[in-house]
């Protein structure tokens, strides 16, 4: 067998072991053999590549595998469960810029480029430099470093980026149709691409976080399919495309649950959108303490939790998992309902809660929570607020109309844990607070759970 | 690194990204959110498949210093990719357990 052909057959069992690994996702028993296999893959793929006819530089490919390899390891076994989205974010961003990289490569090596080739590697510059600095961006604003975690907007913003983005693409038609001249215009290309992901970024922020890590994943897939168009092989093609169409499902899934459109994401920052007040709530807020609450958990057959990031905040978790296994112990049936937005990442709240050793069957997916929940005893919601303000059902003047939420309102009793009033990312009030059978405590909600959990020991 | 993409291999290279996409959108919509943190690290890790366009830029661009700093560069980032994604994953697929009995981890 040729050494062409062994080669193309690893990049199909690559490629098989990807799929594979994707499709056996879908259960949390199978998954972590998913990964594996899919890791498996990845192997083959990069020990084929490395049988490639006349490999040289061997001392700086081991270099290279052996400081990404350090590198990789300790981010990942460091890496706090909070501080996943931060993770994933920087991940993105390390795969972007390897691909504008290997397009720089290949153009530095071979200016003479055909006009294929030259738009494949404008693409993948291109899409991996946005990649890159969006990464970056989407990273320290959810680090809060260097950059507030709102959305940033000046005058001239939108004229600023059309014309930046009219640049990219003259820019890139120029250099496609001449690329052997123009190395100086291809740096220029590779510099605005690294400006436009800044500038892509910035005017987002709060809640909209899990869309712009599930676009940006989509975008470190489709930088990586470019590459496959710029060196010809198509198992960056196909490997690339699976992640893109993966980012693309779950930007979906966000924007969808939030109520809105990705154009409307993407270019309107929810703290920018003129303050729509709603409907003024009239009423008046019902305090509690954990003593009075204790009292009430204690007779309750159902209990549900509402985690919301304040959990997450409050680094609560544990605490929670310790009050809903006592919960359990004293005869009640103890449930998760988790938002598809809760937090700052798709299923956030899901490893947030894994991590505390809540088993995940216990965790319950909004729409099959919300039709038992004028069964449940006691809600308790946690750090959550918009993504259970029953205004969204009724209230045609509030943002937040239509946004498919949990209707903790619908429980008999409801306990909110929160430090304040403040009003949740969507910036509006929430009328649930108001409710007759909602009771506020407030405080921090760990230090609130704690004092459950003493309450329940020292009755036993 | 030397090959130049014509108009027949790249229709070639189109019909598999597009059906690659498509099969994508197929698998990933039957992911329970729940897993859906632990799916976008170990996609990641995927996208990280670059790493083959890197290697190959270190290793077949020969007599040029400058690609293979590039090249090296891009493998680093590449290798970041693919290790940490998966690590990473692997980190949290391990902490997701059941009480269910006969469903043991």
């Amino acid at each position: 067998m040729s050494r062409e052909v062994l080669i193309s057959l690893s990049y199909i069992a690559a490629s098989v072991l990807f799929v594979i690994g994707l499709k056996r996702m879908s259960s949390p028993v199978s998954a972590r053999g998913a990964n594996l296999l899919s890791a498996g893959g990845m192997f083959i793929a990069i020990i084929a590549t490395l049988l490639s006819k006349g490999i040289m530089e061997w001392q700086w490919i081991t270099v290279g595998i052996a400081i990404g390899t350090a590198i990789g390891i300790l981010m990942a076994l460091r890496v706090a469960m909070t501080a996943m989205p931060q993770m994933v974010a920087l991940l993105n961003g390390s795969g972007g810029l390897a691909s504008l990289i290997v397009g720089w490569a290949s153009y530095h090596y071979q200016p003479n480029s055909s006009l294929l080739t030259a738009i494949s590697i404008y693409l993948a510059v291109l899409i991996g430099g946005v990649t890159f600095t969006g990464s970056v961006v989407a990273w320290a604003k959810l680090e809060e470093k260097f950059i507030s975690g709102k959305p940033i907007r000046f005058t001239g913003q939108n004229i600023f980026n059309s014309l930046l983005l009219g640049a990219v693409l003259v820019g890139g038609i120029i250099f496609c149709i001449n690329p052997v001249t123009n190395y100086p215009l291809f740096i220029a290309l590779v510099i605005l691409s690294l400006i436009l992901g800044v500038m892509v970024v910035i005017p987002i922020g709060g809640a909209d976080m899990p869309v712009v890590i599930s676009l940006l994943n989509s975008y470190s897939g489709m930088a990586g399919a470019a590459t496959g168009f710029v060196i010809i092989n198509s198992l960056l093609i196909v490997a690339g495309s699976l992640v893109g169409a993966s980012g693309i499902i779950l930007t979906q899934i966000m924007c969808k649950a939030m109520n809105r459109s990705l154009k409307n994401v993407l270019f309107s920052g929810f703290g920018a959108v003129k303050k729509q007040t709603g409907t003024v709530i009239k009423g008046e807020v019902k305090t509690s303490s954990p003593e009075d609450v204790y009292l009430v958990l204690e007779a309750a057959h159902s209990v549900v939790f509402v985690p919301g990031y304040g959990l997450a905040v409050a680094q609560a978790q544990h605490a929670v998992r310790e009050l809903g296994e006592l919960l359990e112990k004293n005869g009640a049936e103890v449930r998760y309902a988790i938002h598809p937005v809760a937090g700052r990442m798709p299923g956030h709240m899901n490893i947030l809660l894994a991590e505390a050793n809540v088993s995940y069957d216990q965790l319950v997916e909004m729409d099959n929570i919300n039709p038992t929940m004028e069964t449940v005893d006691v809600c308790m919601v946690i750090g959550a607020n918009d993504v259970v303000n029953p205004a969204s059902r009724h209230d045609k003047s509030s943002p937040i109309y239509g946004m498919p939420i949990i209707n903790a309102d619908k429980a008999k009793a409801v306990f909110v844990l929160k430090r304040s009033m403040a009003t949740g990312f969507a910036g509006i009030e929430n009328e649930l607070f108001y409710f007759d059978n909602t009771r506020m405590i407030f405080g921090d909600a760990k230090a609130t759970i704690q004092a459950l959990v003493t309450e329940f020991k020292s009755s036993v | 690194m030397e090959t130049q993409l014509n108009i027949l291999s790249l229709l070639d290279l189109i019909f598999l990204f597009v059906i690659s996409i498509f099969l994508g959108v197929e698998l990933i919509a039957k992911v329970p959110s729940i897993l859906h943190t632990p799916l976008m690290s170990g996609s990641n890790a995927i996208s990280g498949i670059t790493i083959v366009g890197a290697l190959l830029a270190v290793g077949l661009t020969p007599g040029s210093t400058f690609c293979t700093i590039l090249g090296t560069l891009a493998v680093i980032f590449a290798t970041v990719n693919v290790v940490g994604g998966y690590v990473v994953t692997d980190r949290m697929l391990k902490m997701f357990k059941t009480k269910l009995p006969g469903d043991k981890k």
